[in-house]
């Protein structure tokens, strides 16, 4: 073999995406991993495709971009074009619809806590394969909480679907308001709900100190290098600084914690950008201040994350008293503030999640929701308007630029984890590169690049699914020239063949 | 994979959402007793997706696949052909699949078209260079390859034959049960029928009884210009909804929430072109003799061929928009 | 395009199909054919009881299976043998160009006139004239627009047989 020979490792597919995604890891003569590229694999083109149609259609279209966090997409809509129309919904409307937000985000969170990142702690990152999902997950923590989660989740989505007509593509959105009421018996369902809701939250606080804080190894994996990046961090915060899921100003910190910048969603593009690469068809975002400097690290680096870890970085605090106190014990325990390790997002999910279940609760027990004064009718000419929610996954923006009638004539969308795709990509390189010694393909690197992107739950993760079932893997081992001269295969009953 | 008697069935995604995957899951508790009848032997979002065990086991060995999503790239293609080819029963699962769904609207424009917008003159993008993705990159001397975005997106059927059809975007938990039901006990209709109820939505819609007799309109209203009275039907407040020419058995659960069907589960068995269809039973409710009144009338339906086809672009008897990349046979096979 | 270049120099002639409804137009072609009118051979004629009855469908079915014009023709305003019925055409004509400009399908392509029963000129005129302003336009030939556009498949022979069978695919 030639001392030139390199080699070329590629893991196809991933799935936790949309479609599928693929890793191909690149090491030198030598062994060493020279570079890793995480490429998407898929396009539908929503940026084009929306052009020409009518303005008050773009929520119920772009929230077919994703069919597990539709809500995040509708609202980011319905907001753009409150912007689109410089119309204000009734206090009531408001309400109503942060409310179905704090529902859907509790709803959200708690699927992906339970059944895709849970397991890597509740059951082990070194635990067999075969275990570490959700069945593992019951085994560890009992049927009942099993049941209790399942249950938890059907309750949360009928309510959804019942002010927005379905739970997957909801319709309440307008410009100006929403379209439907709620009664004062639903009100009272929407109660009860948010009391369970925030028990739940706790309990899942719990299940996480008592599972994953309590576990040294836990703690040590955590906080190690491999799973550490010191990038600037995005959220959405209101007039205190305090993170909003629906509503407020959008922050970014830098490395140490430092506000960079704050603006409201009508000046996003002076602070973000997307950059192109040929190996993928997603998107790189990074602060345009700063530039794009490649896949780097560091203050300098125009690198940005979003999602939990990112949210709490960039807020002063929580609003509701019990997920302030959780947040600020997450700071004490690792650091202070800023966190930079990845996996930290799974605590910080489960913060948010307490967080939502809270303001859930407050937006429920106002019995402003029950008004009729759900609308305001739009009299102004569009032009053009920009929206912007936190997402589960990361800050979500609609820009849309309309003629005179309403009608799109161009759409421009940063979705959630295209925020985070270039720090993605830095994970899984940093993973392979930490992980891999010599040409040998250890089970170990399997979890450990799985690991590096799962943290950030890319959207479409599949959450949603209670089956059980390990990461399918095939990693391929090749020559240079792309003969295949080695495979390792996890079936998905978790045990390992090697070819 | 283990060996067992109980029938083992798939479930694939293309150009979708996820959506339809969701709305499986939504069954919860109501899916037991189908799961516990059956093996899912092959889902790539929970279980290990194996092309090499897929291609390898036998023909018809798997008794149903459920493939949502449309075709947009060559990898849809290639699965969408694989598993015809390894399950006896192929269904369509959601509006994606069965008629090309939301992401066929992209048939109005082309591969060059859609990249050029979405890698170039985006708002937010830098791209001094235009560079495009790929299918094949050369970098740092290897190759890195990406499947092929095709020029046209399609429905399932009009890349493999399909036996069955479950509309929905998503499907209902009511229709996939019921679907599902009828698969298991071989209680099937005719090859090529989609399993949901053959009514117009209005057969099944609580407004039914204001909707009139005649219907004569002098404008149309979009929803966010009126208050919308959710006692009465939509149409009748000039408020577009596609109820009459769209598939019942969704329950109605949009008009139920205030606002009108958008036709997610797609056309009834009788008609041939929904959007041709959906244009004429709105023309006919204009109230106008001239053409110049009608013409008026018209236009404040702002977007007719996105409101129309807004699920079924792909399968229109038209296709797609004639476009010259798309058309020249010699687009379709630059990589 | 080359479609259009390959096809004129095929020697391609127009093909228009004609929905004519029975009591206006029909008779006035009738009336054009025994006073022996000279107008191009081009279109095939549809009969129908009454304008009214051409569901848009219609005319997407006939472009989609190898139309390059559709003529519609029927009574004036106000002769309707059904009273209605050419009202509802004009309606749904109107609606329909716009579906079908939005899909890039010229305009001179579909064509709705009112002819009635002793117009049997106006029958070969308007015949002679969309002839003529398709001619211009080329063919728009959907059928081998959609073998081209099908041609980026991998299997796309597989799919073409099957379809051919059934004369006529989606």
């Amino acid at each position: 073999m030639p001392e030139t020979v390199r080699r070329r490792i590629v893991i196809d597919p991933i799935t936790r995406l949309e479609g599928h995604g693929k890793i191909d890891i690149i090491l030198d003569a030598a062994g060493q991993v020279e570079r890793a590229y995480f490429q998407v694999p898929e396009l539908r083109g929503f940026e084009k495709f929306t052009e020409g149609r009518p303005a008050e259609e773009m929520p119920q279209i772009t929230s077919r971009i994703c069919g597990v966090c539709p809500t995040a997409h509708h609202m980011a809509s319905t907001k753009a074009l409150d912007d689109l129309y410089r119309v204000t919904p009734p206090a009531a409307a408001r309400k109503i619809r942060e409310l179905i937000y704090s529902t859907f985000m509790v709803e959200d969170h708690a699927l992906h806590f339970y059944f895709l990142g849970g397991p890597d702690f509740v059951v082990g990152p070194q635990a067999p394969a075969a275990e570490r999902n959700v069945l593992g997950l019951i085994a560890k923590v009992g049927v009942e909480t099993g049941k209790r989660v399942i249950a938890m989740r059907r309750r949360l989505r009928e309510l959804i679907a019942l002010v927005g007509g379905k739970v997957v593509h909801p319709v309440f959105g307008l410009p100006g308001g929403v379209a439907r009421g709620i009664s004062p018996e639903e009100r009272a369902e929407f109660v009860r709900a948010a009391e369970d809701a925030v028990e739940f939250a706790r309990f899942t606080l719990d299940v996480f100190h008592q599972v994953v804080l309590a576990n040294p190894e836990y703690v040590k994996l955590i906080t190690s290098d491999a799973f550490t990046h010191r990038t600037h961090y995005m959220g959405l915060v209101d007039e205190h600084n305090h993170l909003n899921f629906y509503d407020g100003v959008v922050r970014v910190v830098d490395p140490d914690a430092k506000e960079v910048a704050r603006f409201p969603a009508r000046e996003y593009l002076t602070y973000v950008a997307e950059h192109v690469e040929p190996w993928s068809y997603v998107k790189f975002c990074y602060l345009k201040p700063l530039g794009w400097h490649g896949f780097t690290d560091g203050a300098e680096s125009g690198v940005y994350c979003v999602a939990p870890l990112a949210r709490l970085n960039a807020a002063d605090g929580l609003a509701t008293p019990l997920a302030q106190a959780a947040c600020e014990e997450f700071f004490s325990v690792l650091g202070g503030r800023p966190v930079h390790h990845t996996l930290a997002n799974h605590w910080a999910r489960v913060v948010e999640l307490l967080y939502a279940a809270e303001r859930m609760r407050e937006l429920a027990g106002d019995a402003e929701i029950t008004s009729s004064e759900i609308r305001t009718l739009p009299t102004a000419t569009p032009t053009e308007g920009m929206g912007v929610v936190e997402a589960p996954r990361g800050t979500l923006f609609h820009h849309y630029e309309t003629d005179e009638r309403g009608v799109i004539r161009r759409a421009n969308l940063i979705v959630a984890t295209q925020n985070n795709s270039a720090r993605i990509a830095m994970s899984v390189e940093k993973a392979a590169k930490g992980l891999l010694s010599g040409r040998e393909i250890s089970p170990g690197l399997l979890n450990m690049v799985e690991m590096a992107f799962r943290a950030y739950d890319p959207c479409h993760g599949c959450a949603t699914h209670s089956l059980p079932g390990s990461m399918p893997l095939l990693v391929r081992l090749r020559e240079h020239d792309g003969t295949v001269v080695g495979t390792l295969r996890r079936d998905f009953d978790g045990s390992l063949h090697r070819d | 994979m283990p060996q067992n008697a109980k029938p083992q069935v798939a479930f694939y995604w293309c150009a979708s959402c996820g959506g339809c995957e969701e709305a499986v899951v939504d069954l919860a508790e109501d899916i037991l007793g189908v799961v516990e009848a059956v093996d899912i032997a092959f889902w790539p979002v929970a279980l290990d997706f194996k092309r090499s065990d897929l291609e390898s086991s036998p023909d018809g060995s798997i008794a149903a696949a459920f493939i949502n999503g449309a075709i947009r790239t060559s990898e849809q293609e290639e699965m969408a052909h694989l598993l015809r080819a390894k399950a006896q029963f192929l269904i369509a699962f959601g509006a994606c699949a069965q008629l090309g769904g939301i992401p066929a609207l992209a048939n109005l424009w082309d591969r060059a078209a859609i990249f050029e917008t979405v890698y170039e003159t985006a708002a937010s993008v830098t791209n001094a260079e235009g560079i495009h993705p790929q299918t094949s990159i050369p970098v740092n001397g290897d190759r890195l390859t990406l499947p092929a975005f095709r020029n046209t997106v399609r429905a399932l059927d009009q890349v493999v034959e399909v036996d069955y059809y479950l509309p929905g975007c998503p499907p209902t938990p009511t229709v996939i049960k019921d679907a599902v039901g009828a698969i298991l006990s071989g209680n099937l209709p005719p090859k090529g029928s989609v399993l949901a109820p053959d009514v117009a939505l209005c057969e099944q819609c609580p407004l039914k009884e204001t909707k009139p007799e005649q219907l004569l309109l002098r404008e149309f209203k979009r929803p966010h210009e009126v208050m919308i009275d959710p006692k009465t039907c939509l149409l009748a407040q000039g408020i577009i909804c596609l109820g009459p020419a769209t598939r019942g058995g969704c329950e109605a659960l949009c008009p139920k929430a205030h606002m009108p069907c958008t036709g997610c589960f797609g056309p009834t068995a009788r008609v041939l072109d929904v959007g041709a269809k959906m244009a004429s039973a709105l023309a006919s409710m204009v109230d106008a003799s001239e053409p110049q009144a009608a013409e008026a009338i018209l236009a404040t339906i702002p977007d007719p061929v996105g409101t129309f086809y807004r699920y079924s672009l792909a399968t229109s008897r038209l296709r797609r928009r004639l476009t010259e990349t798309a058309a020249t046979p010699a687009a379709g096979r630059v990589r | 395009m080359d479609a259009e270049r390959n096809a004129l120099a095929n020697g391609w002639e127009p093909r228009i199909v004609a929905f004519f409804c029975n009591w206006c137009t029909y008779a006035a072609a009738d009336l054009a054919g025994t006073s022996r009118l000279k107008y191009p051979p081009n279109a095939r004629v549809i009969r129908v009881m009454c304008s009214g009855r051409v569901d848009p469908q219609f005319v997407v079915e006939a472009f989609a299976r190898g139309a390059d014009g559709v003529l519609i023709g029927g009574c004036h305003p106000g002769d309707c043998h059904y009273m209605e019925g050419n009202y509802k055409t004009m309606r749904r004509v109107t609606l329909l160009r716009r579906v079908l400009r939005a899909m890039g399908i010229q305009d001179a392509r579909l064509r709705l006139e009112w002819i009635s029963a002793s117009e049997g000129e106006k029958v070969a005129r308007v015949i002679s004239e969309m002839v003529e302003a398709i001619r211009a336009i080329g063919p728009l030939n959907l059928p081998a627009q959609r073998a081209g556009w099908d041609a980026e498949l991998e299997h796309a022979a597989a799919r073409a047989a099957p379809a051919a069978a059934a004369g006529g695919e989606r």
